[in-house]
């Protein structure tokens, strides 16, 4: 009996150190996220004021000026990534879904996963070639294109996820009201998993806004205001990135800010994703 | 009678609701005839040479043992088994004389003239409980808000769910309650006017209190519509059917009027099934 109760204790303080190293790692996973974001704050938001929103950047040595190029640039960007990563990603992800058969959607789906394990340098490197070269200028247009590529891969793969937990009932029933098939998708199943379909866009957004590889030989940077798509054009991680670079102590202090900025803004598309999904995915 | 010469070209469901009592005779016609029905999903055989003549305005009840090919054969008849993949057909399937697997037929169309009620109540969960009624019209072209509206309330009312709701009509179709459910499943698939309702167990989902309303409301509707009805409840058959089909193993045992099948079956198996010998 005793040795019973010897045994029960070790296997209770056994227990114990599991479930504290198990925490532990746990807080290792998560104290990355809390330590940059702790020295992002430290370091960045003395330099964030109203002329860092507003401002060209100065030049080298000057004081002042800000990165406000480069903020409309990046929504720029994203946005070009949008008008060509979305449709593509979601009616990918509908077919996959919807329509597809079986071995058809194997392959499409092994693909796709490869393609989301593409470095995302690489497709730097395939737009400049594709575009970039034949259009003999760096552009916006390049780098969104860029940019919609890697969001391609996620979009679709969530949106193929989100329909197809959309029960075939709903399916069923339009089907059977001499609904026609591309209506049935449109109007009832997309319909029905609309929250999913944005959640994975905002995902995917979140994902490329802070890219800089695949912007380096695109969208090459600017500093100055570019209201021509067909011209290089500025970007927060470019920016960043030639300031961190640059010898100049206030540059640094505004990398770090903008880098800030880059975090907060990123956080905020995780938060709104956060806000849609509450409850379940897909509203059923 | 045109519509129901060229069932491809029936675009408008209001248009047909009219055709068949053009030319009728006195005499019952048939609605479907099925013959030498066969189907397959992928290697097993679930309807095996069914052949029957379902007559225009009654309720048709089809019984059996589960998984003896009941609901496959109601969904040839408005051809939603194509859904499933691997899924095979042989026979025929005449639907007021026209064939319904004919290459020029448009299954959404079909299905127009053919609703369904599925077991499980399937309202739309995007939608209100008046938009869940006319979406069969709105997603077919009709946008007349007038016509769309006087649809909804007569449907609703047919469904025996109008009183109940009308306060109600923007709430979610899914706010209701099971019964309520499966009666606006009913207003839904009534408010494109098909010729004939085909209902999947439509009352296995409910309390005997709902149960008994569908069943008040299936015997209101077969004035107008031909209601084909699977079910596994032999009470339910006998309560509500004039005809009884009989399946069992995928073949089809005994068809006859519902009194008779019930009290002077001329199969033995039907006799031990319809007594709780086996199934």
């Amino acid at each position: 009996m005793i040795g019973n109760a010897n045994r029960h204790g070790f296997r209770k303080a056994y227990s114990r150190c599991i479930s504290v190293f198990t925490f532990i790692c746990a807080c290792l996973v998560v104290a990355p996220l809390g330590l940059i974001f702790f020295h992002l704050l430290r370091m960045g938001a003395s330099s964030l004021n109203l002329e860092f929103f507003t401002h060209l950047p100065a030049g080298p040595g000057e004081a002042g000026g800000g990165m406000a190029n480069a903020i409309s640039g990046t929504l720029i960007l994203l946005g070009i990534a949008c008008v060509i990563g979305v449709p593509t990603g979601v009616l990918g992800g509908v077919y996959l879904a919807e329509f597809g058969t079986p071995r058809v959607n194997w392959g499409i789906r092994f693909l796709c996963d490869i393609l989301n394990g593409v470095p995302s340098i690489i497709w730097g490197i395939v737009i400049n070639g594709l575009v970039v070269i034949p259009m003999k200028s760096y552009s916006a247009y390049a780098g969104g294109l860029a940019l919609g590529c890697l969001m391609v891969p996620l979009v679709m793969r969530t949106t193929e996820e989100v329909l197809v937990l959309v029960p075939q009932a709903y399916r069923e029933a339009a089907l059977a009201l001499g609904i026609a098939r591309w209506k049935t998708t449109v109007h009832i199943v997309m319909k029905a998993a609309t929250r999913g379909i944005i959640t994975g866009i905002l995902l995917a957004l979140a994902r490329v806004a802070g890219e800089t590889a695949p912007l380096l030989f695109t969208a090459l940077g600017n500093n100055f205001w570019n209201n021509d798509l067909s011209k290089p054009i500025a970007a927060l991680p470019l920016q960043i990135f030639q300031y961190a670079i640059s010898p100049y102590q206030d540059w640094h202090r505004q990398a770090w800010a903008g880098a800030l900025v880059l975090v907060a803004f990123i956080f905020t598309l995780n938060i709104s994703v956060r806000f849609l999904t509450r409850g379940k995915p897909v509203r059923v | 009678m045109e519509t129901t010469q060229d069932i491809a070209s029936t675009g408008k469901p209001a248009a047909t609701a009219a055709g068949p009592d053009a030319a009728a005779p006195a005499a019952p016609r048939t609605a479907f005839e099925i013959s030498s029905l066969n189907l397959w999903y992928g290697q097993k055989h679930a309807v095996e040479d069914v052949t029957i003549n379902i007559p225009d305005r009654t309720i048709t009840s089809i019984i059996g043992p589960s998984g003896c090919g009941k609901s496959t054969l109601l969904r040839c008849l408005n051809r939603m088994h194509e859904l499933v993949p691997k899924s095979r057909m042989t026979g025929s399937i005449l639907f007021f004389g026209q064939d319904l697997y004919a290459p020029q037929i448009d299954p959404a169309v079909i299905r127009r003239r053919i609703g369904m009620v599925f077991q499980k109540s399937n309202p739309f969960p995007t939608m209100s409980v008046a938009e869940n009624v006319t979406v069969g019209l709105r997603l077919n072209g009709i946008r007349n808000r007038p016509f769309l509206r006087d649809r909804m309330e007569q449907s609703l009312r047919m469904a025996a769910l109008w009183d109940e709701v009308k306060d109600d009509l923007g709430k979610p179709g899914v706010s209701l309650s099971g019964g309520q459910q499966q009666r606006l499943c009913i207003a839904r698939a009534i408010a494109t006017q098909p010729e004939v309702l085909l209902m999947d167990e439509p009352a296995s989902a409910l309390d005997p209190i709902a149960t008994m309303k569908v069943e008040e409301l299936i015997r209101q509707l077969s004035r107008e519509y031909t209601i084909v009805i699977v079910t596994h409840n032999m009470q339910q058959a006998s309560r509500v059917s004039d005809k009884t089909a009989f399946l069992y193993l995928g073949r089809l045992i005994e068809f006859s009027d519902t009194d008779q099948l019930f009290t002077r079956p001329r199969s033995k198996q039907t006799e031990d099934y319809i007594s709780g010998r086996f199934g």
